[in-house]
């Protein structure tokens, strides 16, 4: 592509993006206020005191099992293995037996 | 790097603010009463920008400020984290609160900060220690602070002061304010078997800016014993309120600050706790009068 | 015997469930302390683990949160906090799923765990005014490929083998399956949310080369080299969408 092809190109492009710009709701534009509380995953991770849970004897302190009635949405997922082999399909099931015993 | 803000509020009111949570903005902003102040945990407000300076920019012209420091681990082997000195008098010379506080606890050692307010020997090390951390935070940060009393659920067998002996000793060296948690003063007197109005009468009372109210869990320690958890999760109990009027009846009305950290309630709940705590500072304001 | 309580052995003994209280701590009789010490390991155990649950929702998910738990558990012993700054917690949470053993066969979850840092980088990022898109057209087209977009603070990029977007999508939007491919991954601060979106290929690229301060020409062509059919219109309206350009240099 010559850099006069790639100049016009991009003028076309940039008239493209600001097209799909202004059909862009105004929420999604910055129509938002300080106001309301961030979406999902609250970022406003609390520092300090008042995180006592209570009682002591409600936490263990090293968990010991991996929880297979409580398995998430990794199990449903079934993506395939990278080249290298780092994943696998798999199921917390078999991960019981991998977690070290507190 | 923020602008520093405008407003007028150089002192907290001798009237009831509550912890502010982010969800409560709106609440705020549309009814606040009987809530005339507001006190903020300082290491949620040391990111660069967004929502959460937004909303303190926008508050900060209707109320005054309280920064409550919960991570500078005063009282630390290892000395003072220069870098979060740094990060505190940043955000003071942005806000400009009407009044900066830290715990008598630590938190941080060899870099490892364990999100905790950890307790103190109060030995004469502890008390040299504390003081001189406390004079390079007054300095380093341009203020006069507040210091406050921990909860405790322990006891050390080393320590060779009184909490409330050690406390006005640090206050005699540094100048420093104090502030007078009243529920850790119960909770302590509970877990460690004193009387807490024995302990009211011998806190320095002159030195104490600021009043905290909380809620606590109950528990029992391996023998049985009461233990109570200083976790800020539900009302002030009787007990607490009954010490709190204690104390105001020999102060005199002070700022009081409800504290509600975790299980945050809706604003209406946490509006009721303040007018309850705002019954008790008026009726001493009338009779202040009279 | 020695009573005193270093801060070292207080620290080591939170850390480590069954380790001896220090002797030196009593309770109300002038016993030693016992359980009471717990509520200090309780503290710091079930603190770190929420803010690891706030952080990081599309991990929990994924997982199970009985089984982020655990997990937590084992993280914060072997990763403690090294700042106050809670917001920061967790940066060495995507290494740790890739190495500890139960997660390891979740190839995606570190950049899942990346792709939630990067959320809360940019939800505390510094402020900044966009440019208004008009200034991009008003540059003729040879001044603007030697032009420099500079991004705001709050912009962020994860290029992932994996389809991370829809991974993010699958778990916290209702989105469908996740098939499989790689995904670049946007994150622009329109206003005070982040908004996680994919970009077309290779867009990521072109991204990529502004942020290290490369000319609009440069990236253009470190993606349309890779890319000859490079959809410029896409990412840059996604940049334009997300309030995410902050200034134009000319050069």
């Amino acid at each position: 592509m010559s850099n006069t092809v790639k100049t016009l190109a991009v003028a076309g492009a940039v008239a493209a993006a600001l097209t799909a710009h202004a059909t862009t709701p105004a929420a999604a534009a910055g129509g938002e206020k300080c106001y309301g509380v961030s979406l999902a995953g609250a970022n406003d991770c609390a520092a300090g005191p008042g995180t006592t849970c209570a009682g002591t004897s409600t936490v263990d302190y090293q968990g010991n099992a991996w929880k297979i009635v409580d398995a998430g949405t990794c199990d449903t997922i079934e993506l395939p293995a990278l080249a290298d082999g780092t994943a696998r399909v798999g199921s917390l099931e078999e991960l019981d037996r991998d977690l070290p015993q507190g | 790097m923020q602008q520093p803000l405008t407003h007028s509020f150089d002192h907290l009111p001798a009237g009831t603010g509550v912890g502010y949570k982010p969800q409560h903005f709106q609440a705020i902003m549309d009814n606040p009463a009987p809530v005339e102040w507001l006190e903020v945990h300082a290491e949620n407000y040391m990111g660069q920008g967004g929502r959460p300076l937004a909303q303190l920019r926008a508050l900060a012209e209707r109320f005054a400020f309280s920064v409550h420091g919960v991570g500078l681990s005063i009282g630390s082997e290892s000395g003072l984290d220069h870098d979060h000195l740094d990060r505190l008098k940043i955000l003071c010379d942005w806000l400009k609160p009407a009044q900066f506080s830290e715990h008598l606890a630590w938190s941080t050692h060899d870099s490892h900060f364990l999100n905790d307010l950890l307790p103190l020997p109060y030995t004469n090390e502890t008390l040299t220690r504390v003081a001189d951390h406390v004079n390079q935070v007054q300095n380093h940060v341009g203020r006069r602070m507040l210091l406050e009393n921990p909860s405790s659920y322990l006891a050390f067998a080393e320590s060779t002061w009184e909490e409330f002996d050690f406390m006005a000793e640090i206050s005699k060296r540094t100048g420093c304010g104090l502030l007078l948690d009243v529920n850790n003063v119960f909770v302590s007197a509970t877990n460690l078997n004193y009387d807490p109005r024995a302990y009211i009468d011998a806190f320095p009372l002159d030195k104490v800016g600021e009043i905290h109210l909380g809620g606590h869990d109950e528990d029992e320690d391996s023998d049985g014993a009461p233990l109570l958890i200083d976790s800020h999760g539900r009302e002030v109990v009787d007990p607490v309120w009954a010490l709190y009027d204690y104390t105001i009846a020999k102060t005199g009305p002070l700022p009081t600050l409800i504290e509600w950290d975790t299980d945050v309630p809706d604003w209406p709940v946490l509006a009721d706790e303040a007018r309850r705590a705002d019954a008790i500072l008026n009726r001493k304001s009338q009779a202040a009068a009279e | 015997m020695n009573d005193t309580v270093t801060q070292p052995q207080f620290t080591q003994a939170i850390l480590s469930p069954t380790m001896d209280v220090p002797a030196g701590l009593r309770d109300a009789k002038g016993d030693p302390a016992g359980k009471r010490f717990s509520v200090y390991r309780n503290n710091v155990a079930v603190s770190l683990t929420e803010a690891l649950i706030t952080a990081f929702p599309v991990v929990v998910k994924l997982l199970g949160e009985d089984n982020f738990r655990i997990l937590a558990g084992q993280f914060l012993r072997a990763h403690p906090p090294t700042s106050p700054l809670m917001m920061h917690y967790g940066d060495a949470l995507p290494d740790f799923l890739q190495t500890f053993e139960p997660t390891q066969q979740y190839g995606y979850l570190p950049d899942v765990a990346r792709l939630e840092l990067a959320i809360r980088e940019s939800y505390h990022a510094a402020d900044t005014d966009p440019i208004s898109p008009e200034a991009l057209q008003a540059l003729p087209p040879e001044a603007l490929m030697a032009a420099k977009l500079e991004l705001a603070p709050s912009v962020r990029l994860i290029s992932s083998q994996w389809p991370l977007f829809q991974l993010w999508q699958f778990n916290m939007t209702g989105g469908p399956k996740p098939e499989m491919r790689a995904e670049d991954v946007l994150i622009t601060r329109p206003a005070f949310d982040p908004q996680p979106v994919a970009l077309p290929c290779c867009g990521g690229l072109f991204v990529q080369a502004l942020l290290s301060g490369r000319t609009f020409g440069e990236a253009l062509s470190a993606a349309s080299t890779h890319n000859p059919e490079f959809d410029l219109s896409q990412s840059l309206a996604a940049l334009l969408a997300g309030n995410a350009i902050s200034r134009i240099t000319e050069g």
